[in-house]
């Protein structure tokens, strides 16, 4: 990078040079290009759930815990939220995610557990903040299905894409409108049926982009347990983790960069299948 | 407004709360059947107090259950509805906090649950689970998106049943549409009786309207 601004409305002749990409990307793209010995390490993950539980055997330790409220509409940022996780859901994505980058930083942002009024707007706020943040990977195992929010999510989703910042999100498994998996700014994730934890497959019928491990995952739950668990959900996190699997090896990449190296290593594209 | 008025009108004419409710019995008890579970609920959100309740229950827990209550968005169910996102878990019991949990909210200790949110348009109005189906078998794909078939008849039910007892409150409240409603079952009941009572009604509705 060039400490000068890089263009960013037009490209003028002298400023051609001033974009060229230090990564020179091989003819082929393959695995042990994009993530081979990569660890995670560096990378900043937000887990943006109903909590995680910390020092969980699986998960370890995690770094931050942010809980997000709200009274009235003066939005709440708990530093230290010490309330674990309302459910498990959580700790579960957070043990994914550091199964496949076991050195990644974990920031745990809670939206969950203040009742159902609100919580779309809680959501809203809690990926507000988690952007604003600039964690360089947002796993998002929710959705929301009020029009109202759409747009707003719309303009957040856009902005994490700009800002460097990969939203990771669940698809639904049924055909109902929600939001924000639908953008074409987030990485959308549906469920294959196999056990491989790296096998992911590049979906060319979008909505849906990618299909990632998601049935029948043993994964950590709070209270210091393991379960079986089946769900998009926990498809999303296998796709998040090997995110910050790429991004802990090539700082540079930017979200459409690193959709692109996700499509060109996907398990049935080119010699991967 | 509108919508209300329908509803006052219909509910004058119609006692369907006891229609719907026998729908989604009979949706819990074919999902149960289906996929053959030891039992299967339905849990409707009610908005005013923020709470799940017990709508439908088939097998183990049965009617004991029905109109327990609990938070609307902790545990499995709270959940789902709130992540919007089906989960399906299996082996409960490994985890005791869980089984605790799920406990409290069943009437009994399953191994394993689905759950699924049940969107009606964009509203989220509660969550069907299905406890105990067999283990044996490897959960697949094809099973979740039965459920999802399931979740869409059992929230097609529930958005039913709540207009159905949005239409019986307005009956039986004194909010000024009510009159409507109890001039709709009266017309009803009048029609029944052949002393040229209802011509006259009908009449007298009419010159209203001209009014109006």
């Amino acid at each position: 990078m060039t400490e000068e601004p890089l263009p960013a409305w037009s490209l003028s002749a002298d400023a051609v040079e001033r974009i060229a990409l230090p990564e020179a990307w091989p003819g082929r793209i393959t695995r042990d290009w994009a993530w081979g010995g990569a660890t995670g390490a560096g990378v900043r993950v937000c887990v943006l759930d109903s909590g995680v539980e910390t020092n969980h055997p699986d998960v370890g330790e995690v770094q931050e815990s942010i809980a997000i409220s709200l009274d009235g509409d003066n939005v709440i940022v708990e530093d230290h939220d010490q309330a674990g996780d309302l459910c498990g859901h959580g700790t579960a994505c957070a043990g994914v995610i550091r199964s496949l980058a076991p050195e990644c930083h974990l920031a745990s942002v809670r939206v969950l557990g203040a009742g159902f009024t609100g919580s779309g707007a809680i959501l809203l706020e809690g990926l507000r903040w988690a952007v604003e943040q600039g964690y360089d990977v947002i796993n998002m195992s929710l959705s929301t299905t009020k029009q109202k929010f759409a747009s707003l999510l719309h303009e957040l989703a856009d902005s994490a894409y700009f800002r460097r910042t990969m939203l990771v999100a669940s698809a639904h498994n049924m055909p109902v409108e929600s939001y924000p998996w639908r953008f074409s700014s987030v990485i959308s994730v549906g469920s294959h049926e196999l056990s491989d934890p790296f096998a992911y497959y590049y979906n060319p019928a979008p909505p849906v982009e990618f299909f990632a491990r998601g049935v029948d995952v043993e994964v950590p739950w709070s209270g210091g347990g393991r379960l079986v668990c089946t769900g998009n959900s926990f498809a999303t996190p296998h796709i998040a983790g090997v995110a910050a699997l790429i991004i802990s090896k090539h700082r540079e990449l930017t979200p459409f960069q690193l959709k692109s190296v996700l499509y060109l290593t996907a398990s049935n594209v080119g010699d991967e299948t | 407004m509108s919508e209300d008025l329908h509803g006052a009108v219909a509910a004058g004419v119609l006692g369907t709360e006891e229609n719907y409710r026998a729908l989604l019995r009979s949706i819990v008890e074919v999902a149960r059947a289906i996929f053959k579970a030891k039992a299967s609920s339905i849990f409707l959100l009610d908005l005013p107090s923020d709470e799940l309740v017990f709508e439908a229950v088939a097998g183990e827990g049965s009617e004991s259950l029905v109109g327990r209550r609990f938070p609307s968005s902790t545990g499995i169910a709270g959940f789902v509805l709130v992540s919007r996102q089906p989960l399906v878990i299996e082996d409960v019991l490994a985890d005791p906090r869980f089984s605790h949990e799920t406990a409290e909210s069943t009437g009994f200790v399953p191994k394993g649950l689905m759950a699924v949110p049940l969107l009606h348009e964009e509203s989220v109005l509660g969550v069907l689970e299905v406890l105990d189906r067999p283990t044996e078998a490897r959960f697949t794909l094809a099973e979740m998106e039965l459920l999802g078939l399931f979740a869409n008849q059992a929230a097609i039910a529930l958005d039913l049943l709540q207009r159905a007892r949005r239409a019986q409150s307005t009956l039986a409240g004194d909010g000024e549409l009510a009159v409507l409603a109890r001039l709709a079952a009266r017309l009803e009941a009048r029609g029944e009786q052949e002393d040229g009572s209802m011509e006259k009604a009908l009449r007298l509705l009419e010159a209203l309207e001209n009014v109006l």
